[in-house]
């Protein structure tokens, strides 16, 4: 039975084979990217492991555990998958709306009585399984055909507008975001992007009377922080202050003074990043960065090595995912774009984040382990 | 092979738009790395500056204010260690129960609890709030030794000003107090600091920016809730300045003591330096009790006094001089050459001009007196009748000579001028022209004319001196710079010949048997003075009254008693120093105010360098020498 699962069809790999197969480098750049994180969660106790940094270790172990699982699984399963999984993660989508409690004045959690899930960080990695499942079943032509449009338009939709409706705005242009792009490297025809952009820019007024007025506030802050300095801009100031005072070479580890003097808000999690630049600096914050492009590249190379649509798409879909958390993370804490709760991945503190992020580098490793498979574009069920 | 051919082509579209996404990305990834050059390389050292201000608070110190010494370097006002204690409202779990077992110790009142509570709510929990302060040293070590049950409480030290002396020097030195709106026009910053105080009065006003120093700083690292973690550096600041003045602080105690129960003033001074050696004026104040804060009845007690003890009498009391006014007419006489003054003036007891008689002290008349008869008696006639030759003009010229009506910019802020009546004057006051019996009764220093014990010290100083114009001074440093200053040599323009005069007529008072102050002469061994007294009515005696017999000062209330005055220089040949005293309601110069003139003058002269019963100038004492000597021996 194990093996069944783990070589959909009996054949192909044994499991030594994919130990040979796993990426053993994209390993290390993740460990590498996660010491970061806890170091500055090490950081933040003012040099304890207490409350975070050790708690966080724990959860990167966890999560590892659950990258290699589905790293093995075979990539049909994954495939097969995708469509139950998308449904029970709108289910759980729907069901915060009745059972859901508030946390951070936003309605995101489902307590399963064992855990408490954002349905909303499921929903991510099962948007995009679905998304490939679908477009593996395309050809190129079908991809730009209206009718073929209107199943993802709605597994795109559903969720947006669900998650918009907690409200969490952060999260629905994130799914957003996400679909979009599949539906790019699926194909669709240019057309629908220049139309689609006009008509975004078009709705700005319609979306800007949607919103919520905290999050209005946050736009409007955000384009001019300076305005109100000790209300909502406080933290965009507070962290540029600190990011610029952190210099070429920062101000040592441990010696963050807007950090640890509480100037900066929220630094264990979505502020982690002002943080790391204050306390190592211009040349910390371009690690980092340099560290998160490596795994870019990695997912991008996954894509292009793959032959099959529905791992070149989940590739994609991840990475993508990934990368968007990362420039909206950084480019917030740096008064880029308004502050959104988007935690930097990897490095930020949080048990759910750290869960999904893992399951979506498990199921890209999966992607890459079986990237010779050659998958027909309506398989049926393997097992 | 499981795929069709159309993964082909899904391919190459899939890689091309792959190529587009990764360049894309790598563009967005290039577009942050720039944001962080911009922050973190070109606008760094801005950041820096504004991360410093969030981090670094600056807090004032207070300065420790100049010390004020006398001549002989004894401490007149210092600063005192403040026994005070504090309340962290975070450091305990109920506040009210810290204050009752606190109240066991430092009794507090309900305002005070109130007062605590409320500013308890109002600021952080971190920062403490004054309780108490100004414990004695019994409370402070009750409160150390209790600290452990006291959670929230903590005992400090702060300085506060502190005058050893109390009201002996009120009037000269003054006091600090609470700074006042009125007080804020000052821009120095450390105005605004809680709990600093700024000088009020005497010369803690008038030198206030010279004894205050210099606000120091401390800069300390405080987090975004303004909570304090360490402090980063230090700067104690400049302190005041000290000042040296010329007092005499023993001589200054003893006036002070020796008219402790009149109200009362007396000035020492140098007549050839114009150093105040004491300046003195009773009751007085304590001026600690101003620093501390004054409570309302105390306030009240001190403002409805009749006896005045915030008035500093010697320079804004002003009395009639009486006849201690003689030797300025006398002096006018002489240098006006229309009286000689060999010639002999008889005295009926009273002289009469138009309708008004004019009355000497001595009703039955003193007979047949020359000019240094009627001083040594004080004969009224003789001066109602040279007054009227010389004329109003003259002698208030004569008056200013001698420093009479005016100011001498003198270092205790609140130096009155007096009045020296002229013509010019009343008319300009009440219109009305002058008379010539007002002359006659400025003859005897009575009447509009009005001079405060300062000025008659200066008076005699300049009889004394040989008719230079010194001026009284009284600061002598205020931290390393010399403020001396110089004593005016310049001739107040009377002739030797008169001085001579009244300076024996001076003599006869004090040493003549029928002198008027002869009961209150000196004549310890190698000691003299020559003196004048002076009675000066306040109110006006009724033809009634003069007729069935003038009451005498113990027959009528306090208030409307004569005052007594008595001016003195010593040594009688080359003189040194000048006195005066006046007493408020006294009576009579000679009997109220000549003994205590005399005693003074007997310590100044103890306590002359030239002295060689002195124990020299740098550690004089007031002690008898030998009394040591006197003590009985106990029997072993």
């Amino acid at each position: 039975m194990v093996d069944a699962f783990l070589n959909a069809g009996g054949r192909d790999m044994s499991l030594k084979d994919k130990f040979f197969e796993f990426n053993w480098g994209f390993l290390l750049l993740i460990c590498a990217i996660a010491s970061m994180g806890i170091a500055m969660l090490y950081s933040v106790a003012d040099g304890n492991f207490d409350p975070w940094a050790s708690r966080q270790a724990i959860r990167f172990g966890v999560a590892l555990c659950i990258l290699f699982v589905v790293a093995f699984v075979d990539i049909r399963v994954w495939m097969n998958l995708a469509y139950p999984s998308y449904g029970v993660a709108l289910a759980l989508l729907i069901g915060v709306e009745f059972i859901g409690f508030r946390g951070m004045g936003a309605q995101r959690w489902i307590d399963l009585g064992f855990i408490q899930l954002q349905p909303s960080e499921l929903m991510k990695i099962t948007l995009i399984l679905a998304l490939a499942r679908y477009f593996h079943g395309l050809t190129l032509d079908q991809v730009s055909r209206i009718r073929f449009l209107v199943v993802p338009a709605l597994m795109i939709g559903l969720p947006f507008y669900l998650t918009l409706r907690q409200p969490d705005l952060g999260t629905a242009v994130l799914i957003a975001v996400v679909g979009v792009v599949l539906l790019f490297m699926a194909g669709l025809a240019w057309r629908y992007f220049i139309v689609g952009g006009l008509a975004a820019v078009g709705a700005i007024p319609i979306a800007w009377s949607t919103l919520h007025e905290y999050q209005r506030q946050r736009v409007l802050t955000f384009l001019d922080p300076e305005s109100d300095p000790l209300g909502a801009g406080y933290h965009i100031l507070q962290s540029k202050i600190a990011l610029g005072s952190g210099g070429v070479f920062g101000k040592g580890f441990m010696e963050g003074t807007q950090s640890h003097l509480n100037f900066l808000p929220e630094k264990h999690t979505d502020f982690i990043f002002t943080m790391l630049a204050e306390e190592l600096g211009l040349v910390g914050g371009l690690t980092l960065l340099g560290l998160y492009i490596m795994v870019l590249m990695f997912g991008l190379t996954v894509g292009l090595q793959t032959r099959n649509q529905f791992g070149r798409l989940l590739a994609i879909g991840i990475t993508i995912n990934f990368f968007l958390y990362i420039f909206i993370n950084i480019a917030m804490v740096m008064g880029l774009v308004p502050v959104v709760g988007v935690p930097l991945p990897l490095v930020s503190y949080g048990g759910t984040a750290m869960l999904t992020l893992m399951l979506g580098f498990g199921l890209l490793m999966s992607a890459y382990i079986h990237r010779n498979l050659e998958i027909t574009r309506n398989p049926g069920a393997f097992w | 092979m499981l795929t069709d051919g159309t993964d082909n082509v899904r391919f190459k579209t899939f890689s091309r738009r792959a190529a587009i996404l990764g360049g894309a990305q790598l563009l967005v990834f290039g577009g942050l790395a720039s944001r962080m050059y911009y922050l973190q390389v070109l606008k760094s050292s801005e950041y820096q500056m504004l991360a410093e201000e969030n981090r670094v608070n600056m807090r004032l110190l207070a300065p420790l204010r100049g010390e004020i010494d006398d001549r002989f370097g004894t401490v007149l006002a210092s600063n005192r260690q403040n026994f005070r204690v504090l309340l962290i409202p975070e450091q305990t779990p109920d506040i009210e129960e810290t204050l009752t077992k606190l109240n066991r110790i430092v009794p507090l009142s309900q305002t005070q609890r109130k007062r605590i509570l409320r500013d308890a709510r109002r600021s952080a929990a971190f920062l403490p709030i004054t309780v108490s302060e100004n414990l004695s040293w019994e409370q402070f070590a009750q409160v150390n030794i209790h600290e452990p049950d006291l959670p929230g409480i903590e005992p400090d030290v702060g300085e506060t000003r502190h005058y050893p002396h109390a009201g002996a020097l009120a009037h000269v030195v003054g006091y600090v107090a609470p700074v006042s709106e009125s007080d804020l026009d000052d821009q120095d910053p450390l105005l605004k600091l809680p709990g600093f105080r700024i000088g009020k009065s005497g010369l803690e006003r008038r030198l206030d920016k010279e004894l205050r120093g210099s606000a120091g700083a401390s800069h300390v690292e405080v987090n975004a809730y303004g909570r304090v973690i360490r402090e980063l550096s230090k700067d104690p600041g400049t302190p005041g300045a000290k000042v040296e003045l010329t007092l005499d602080m023993d001589l200054q105690k003893f006036a002070t003591e020796r008219l402790a129960d009149e109200a009362a003033a007396a000035v020492v001074m140098d007549i050839h330096t114009g150093d105040v050696l004491a300046s003195v004026s009773t009751p007085a104040y304590d001026p600690n009790d101003f620093n501390i804060g004054l409570s309302h009845a105390t306030w009240n007690g001190l403002r409805d006094n009749p006896y005045k003890p915030l008035v500093n009498k010697t320079i804004a009391g002003q009395y009639p001089p009486g006849s201690t006014f003689k030797m300025v007419v006398a002096a006018a006489a002489v240098d006006s050459g229309l009286v000689d003054p060999r010639q002999k003036i008889r005295c009926t007891g009273k002289t009469t001009l138009g309708n008004h008689d004019f009355h000497c002290w001595k009703r039955e008349g003193h007979g047949y007196l020359d000019m240094l008869g009627s001083l040594q008696h004080s004969c009224d006639t003789y001066f109602y009748e040279i007054a009227k030759k010389v004329g109003i003009d003259r002698i208030g010229e004569m008056a200013h000579r001698f420093g009479l009506g005016e100011t001498y910019g003198y270092e205790v802020p609140g130096e009155k001028p007096g009045l020296v009546p002229t013509r010019g004057w009343k008319r300009a006051t009440t219109g009305a022209p002058w008379q010539q019996g007002e002359t006659l009764i400025a003859g005897i220093g009575q009447g509009y004319l009005l001079t405060t014990p300062l000025q008659l010290a200066v008076m005699t100083s300049r009889l004394a001196n040989g008719g230079k114009a010194v001026t009284p001074r009284l600061v002598r440093t205020v931290g390393d710079e010399n403020v001396t200053k110089t004593p005016s040599v310049d001739p107040i323009g009377v002739s030797d010949k008169a001085l001579a005069l009244v300076r024996e007529g001076m003599n006869l008072v004090s040493n003549h048997p029928r002198g008027t102050a002869f009961r209150a002469r000196l004549n310890d061994p190698g000691m003299s003075l020559a003196g004048k007294t002076g009675t000066a009515q306040v109110r006006r005696i009724s033809r009634a009254e003069r007729e069935s017999g003038v009451l005498s000062n113990e027959e009528i209330e306090w208030r409307r008693r004569d005052h007594a005055l008595f001016v003195a220089f010593a040594p009688v040949e080359e003189p040194r120093y000048a006195v005066s005293v006046v007493v408020e309601h006294g009576s009579s110069g000679s009997r109220a105010a000549a003994p205590v003139a005399r005693d003074i003058m007997r310590l100044v002269l103890e306590r002359d360098p030239s002295n060689q019963l002195a124990r020299g100038p740098e550690a004089p004492g007031v002690d008898t020498p030998g009394l040591d000597a006197a003590t009985p021996q106990r029997e072993g």
